[in-house]
């Protein structure tokens, strides 16, 4: 199947602002995110432990953890509609329908009290647009969609029967059960072995081909980001610092923390010496500095990065960097 | 023997991977573990006393009720004054102790039955909520959990006794109003902890309403948790029952209840021990049986082990 030609914007995050509201302070974790993706696009979002990708994704799915975490401003709009203001139940037939979520652990992404089978049914009888093909073909089909052998007798099987790959593909299958226009990705391959991440991945790929579907894939590993991106947002401390096509992000990053992040993937060439680190600590997002969040650890920081935040620059089509020596174009 | 094996604890043999390891574990060489065995005899005499309170009007040779005064404080049959016709013996009016312990069976495991279910539906359920939603909820319920820990449980079932007047559905409510809390407070805790596994959060993505992930997600994972809670509570119950109806808080007389017959033979312990001591022995096999069997059924579904 050719891939699907990428359209128009499915999913528009504007100026996100998700903050922990704590009795002592407020932690700022989403601040100002800004992006969009298209359809048959894959937008990776990376950045280190913290930085506030998973809340962003969480946000989106209006699925924010219990214990003081408020979306406090922005607008997410998911083929143009503003979902941030849709009552819980509109929000209840959007999930699964029109946007859906892979997380990380297959461990405990199924209910080991049930088959598998049974989940599928679950989501596919919630989701069911069409009647007439019987659940238990249309489940078997889902479980065939994503490559898992011999679905006839997996339907039967309880979870702890089955790999953590395989786990992870039916997990997969019930997100995409009810056809989503995007699909979020929170780190699916961290918890699986090297090679069965290949294959998880290529599996994506595939059925985003087919389906069209844009993927919001969160990942801290630069490697899978140049095999399955399109475009690629470096997330630091709860803003977006660079964003653009995976290929000038590589090959020529603009924002200091992507080149520092770029230099600190080992190299499969080359002589073997130490990783280049990032020093320091990031800041902390109950007490953020005013200028630019990476100055503390910038090697190139002027009295300008402490004095204010840069603004988002646009420095090529469709990329653009958060730093005062980025050359606009 | 020319080959000493020594079993080594950090090379066990690897168990065979079968369903049938889950009814008869494999002994784990170097390592002690206590009731891997099937406990048949408690499951024995628990399947006895079930019987005798199913078939009570078959099994009991007499009546419960009716006195004999002529054969009052008779031994048990194989005693010096014994008699055949009287297997256990009589007590003070001439009842025959054997009808008297098989119908008694009858009340003790409806009361354990009924509280149970009550009991521990209502615990089952405030557990799940408070878990589940959190919160404000979560403070008010469980702030009601400790009030019903620090109520003397005794003597609100007096109090009970007292405005309801005396009765199987006082006992049953009385002993409801002992067992969920503690109910509540375990499930509660299990709930908590698969709140933050994912699949309750992608049940979520997939548009699950909360009620529908409490019922269908959440409940099933706590049923093994709550099987062995009840398992476990029901000599706290069948204690309480005997309790109660000793005290006079319980079910009135003449029907026969475990409790109220120690209570009837208390006075004449010395002369005629038979008549209390006989309905405390089965109170003591009933409750140690079922704790055991409790006991055992909690290390089967232990769910370290089910990851077999």
């Amino acid at each position: 199947m050719t891939p699907a030609p990428m359209g128009e914007t499915v999913l528009e995050v504007r100026d996100l602002h998700t903050h922990f509201f704590l009795r002592r302070g407020v932690v700022k974790a989403v601040d100002g995110v800004s992006f969009s993706i298209r359809r048959g696009e894959v937008l990776g979002l990376v950045g280190e432990s913290g930085c506030g990708k998973s809340l962003t994704a969480l946000s989106l799915m209006r699925l924010l953890p219990k214990g003081g975490a408020r979306t406090i401003k922005g607008e997410v709009r998911l083929d143009g509609e503003n979902i941030l203001e849709c009552t819980p139940a509109e929000m209840r037939e959007i999930r699964g329908r029109r946007i859906s979520m892979v997380l990380q652990d297959p461990q405990t992404s199924l209910n080991p009290v049930f088959t598998i089978g049974d989940q599928l049914r679950e989501a596919i009888v919630r989701r069911r647009r069409t009647s007439g093909v019987p659940v238990m073909e249309e489940a078997v089909a889902a479980l065939r969609r994503v490559e898992i052998a011999a679905p006839e007798q997996r339907i039967g099987q309880y979870p702890h029967q089955m790999s953590g790959g395989m786990k992870q593909r039916v997990v997969g299958a019930i997100a995409i059960s009810g056809e989503p226009g995007v699909l979020i990705a929170d780190e699916p391959t961290t918890a699986l072995d090297v090679t069965i991440q290949l294959q998880y991945l290529k599996l994506l790929k595939r059925l985003q081909a087919e389906t069209g579907m844009a993927i919001l894939f969160i990942t801290h590993d630069f490697g899978v980001v140049g095999r399955m991106c399109d475009r690629v947002a470096v997330m630091y401390a709860g803003r977006i610092v660079e964003c653009g096509p995976v290929r000038q992000i590589f090959e020529a990053p603009q924002h200091p923390y992507t080149r520092a992040l770029i230099a600190s993937v080992p190299k499969m060439t080359g002589a073997v010496g130490r990783l280049a680190t990032i020093e320091g600590q990031p800041p902390s997002l109950m007490d953020l500095p005013v200028g630019c969040r990476f100055a503390s650890r910038c090697t190139h920081v002027e009295q300008r990065c402490l004095d204010a935040y840069p603004g988002t620059v646009r420095v090529g089509e469709e990329h653009t960097a958060d730093c005062w020596k980025v050359v606009p174009s | 023997m020319a080959v000493v094996e020594r079993p080594t604890s950090t090379d066990p043999a690897a168990p065979r991977l079968s369903l049938w390891r889950l009814v008869w574990p494999a002994r784990v060489p170097g390592r002690f573990r206590r009731t891997a065995r099937v406990p048949w005899i408690p499951i024995a005499i628990i399947s006895v006393i079930v019987v005798m309170a199913v078939f009570a009007p078959l099994l009991a040779p007499y009546s419960p009720i009716d006195q004999t005064l002529r054969d009052k404080l008779l031994p048990p049959a194989w005693m010096e004054g014994g008699s055949d016709k009287y297997f256990l013996g009589t007590d003070a009016f001439g009842r025959d102790i054997l009808s008297r312990l098989i119908y008694g069976a009858r009340v003790s495991l409806m009361v354990a039955l009924l509280a149970l279910t009550a009991g521990g539906g209502v615990g089952l359920a405030v557990g799940i909520v408070a878990g589940y939603v959190g919160g404000a909820v979560d403070s008010v319920l469980m702030r009601l959990v400790d009030a019903a820990f620090t109520f003397p449980a005794i003597l609100f079932a007096l109090l009970l006794a007292v405005t309801m007047g005396q009765g199987f559905g006082t006992l049953v409510i009385a002993i409801s109003l002992l067992l969920w809390a503690s109910f509540a407070r375990v499930i509660r805790g299990e709930v908590l902890s698969l709140r933050q596994r994912d699949f309750v959060a992608l049940a979520r993505v997939r548009g699950c309403s909360s009620l529908r992930i409490m019922l269908t997600h959440i409940l099933p994972n706590v049923l093994n948790t709550f099987m062995v809670l009840v398992t476990l509570n029901i000599g706290v119950v069948i204690i309480a029952e005997a309790t109660l109806s000793f005290l006079g808080a319980g079910i009135p007389p003449p029907t026969p209840t475990w409790g109220l017959m120690i209570s009837e033979g208390r006075g004449r312990i010395a002369d005629a021990w038979w008549v209390a001591l006989i309905p405390g022995i089965a109170i003591t096999l009933m409750v140690l049986s079922v704790n055991l069997f409790g006991d055992w059924l909690r290390d089967r579904l232990d769910p370290r082990l089910r990851q077999l």
